[in-house]
């Protein structure tokens, strides 16, 4: 089965990456971009294991691992 | 006549300093001998674990993320709870804060730019076996070399670390004014390094090994090193 897991700065952290590319953006002449922030994508394909028990796994993955949990929030999606 | 300290520097696949704080450490006295990170354990007798600077792991994923996973940071882990030193400069320090050691995050610098230069910084306790060889307030130069040093925590975290005077070092000018313009990298409170609760583990940003020679830019470092030797005759 297919997982993906998204991690995202929370919301109180300055993102000065973000920002650059937002200037960026902006430089290129596209207008309309109020606010842009930058995270990290995790395409996972499990084996041997769905439903319940591949959630869980993605959990421990994304505490012990994939998202520092100090500054990041992370949103897990299966299918 | 104390044994000398005998300190352990780990190196991960992408450590590049190793040699440097090994160097430093000699200098002032110390056994030294280099632990690669799939080692199980630390040498027998070691009174200070050392994580180098460096790029461990390409700084993949997080700076620090994957080395601090790595097997010998368990034997680590135990060293210090049983009150052993551990030291990590640069990647170190973020390893160390990656390994839940020390508390916060090492982000990008807030100009987004690689720094590498020389800085002041201000010696916040000398009650410790890291900087017993300086004096409270100190000015010291050592030099920067990151990308990632912006020191961040929850504000409830940094209340505790004031409070309890966990904040080693903070960046200043020449004349030890702690402020935004003599902030490098958007750390909050200018905190360039902090101490664990017990005051046995170190991390900071700015690199004192590389500061032990007149000939390379001056010997403010040397006390880190002649301090954790003397320690262990004291």
């Amino acid at each position: 089965m297919k997982s993906r897991v998204v991690v995202t700065l929370k919301p109180s952290v300055l993102d000065p990456q973000g920002k650059a590319i937002e200037g960026a953006l902006k430089s290129l002449g596209l207008e309309g971009f109020a606010n842009v922030r930058q995270g990290k994508v995790f395409d996972i394909e499990l084996e041997g294991v769905d439903g319940e028990a591949a959630n869980a796994l993605i959990q421990q993955a994304c505490e012990k691992l994939l998202a520092n949990t100090i500054v990041e929030n992370f949103a897990i999606q299966h299918g | 006549m104390a044994e000398p300290l005998k300190a352990a520097v780990l190196l991960f696949p992408g450590s590049n300093r190793e040699n440097d704080v090994a160097r430093a450490l000699a200098a002032a006295g110390a056994r030294v001998e280099i632990v690669w990170h799939e080692s199980e354990h630390l040498p027998p007798g070691t009174d200070l674990a050392v994580l180098p600077g460096g790029f461990s792991y390409g700084d993949y994923l997080r700076c620090g993320a994957i080395a601090a996973r790595a097997r010998v940071m368990e034997a680590v882990t135990t060293h210090a709870a049983r009150g052993g030193l551990v030291l990590g400069i640069c990647n170190g320090f973020q390893i160390l804060c990656e390994a839940g050691l020390l508390p916060g995050v090492l982000m990008r610098n807030a100009g987004l730019k690689f720094i590498c230069r020389m800085q002041t910084l201000r010696v916040e306790t000398t009650e410790t076996p890291f900087t017993r060889a300086y004096a409270k307030g100190q000015v010291v130069k050592y030099a920067l070399a990151h990308g990632e040093g912006a020191y961040m925590t929850s504000p409830e975290e940094m209340e505790t670390l004031e409070q309890t005077g966990r904040i080693a070092f903070r960046y200043c000018d020449a004349q030890g004014n702690v402020d935004a313009t003599a902030n490098p990298n958007g750390s909050l409170n200018n905190v360039a390094g902090v101490y664990s609760a017990d005051f046995n583990v170190l991390g900071l940003m700015p690199h004192p090994e590389n500061l032990i020679d007149p000939l390379t830019g001056g010997v403010d470092g040397r006390p880190v090193f002649a301090g954790l030797v003397a320690n262990m005759t004291h």
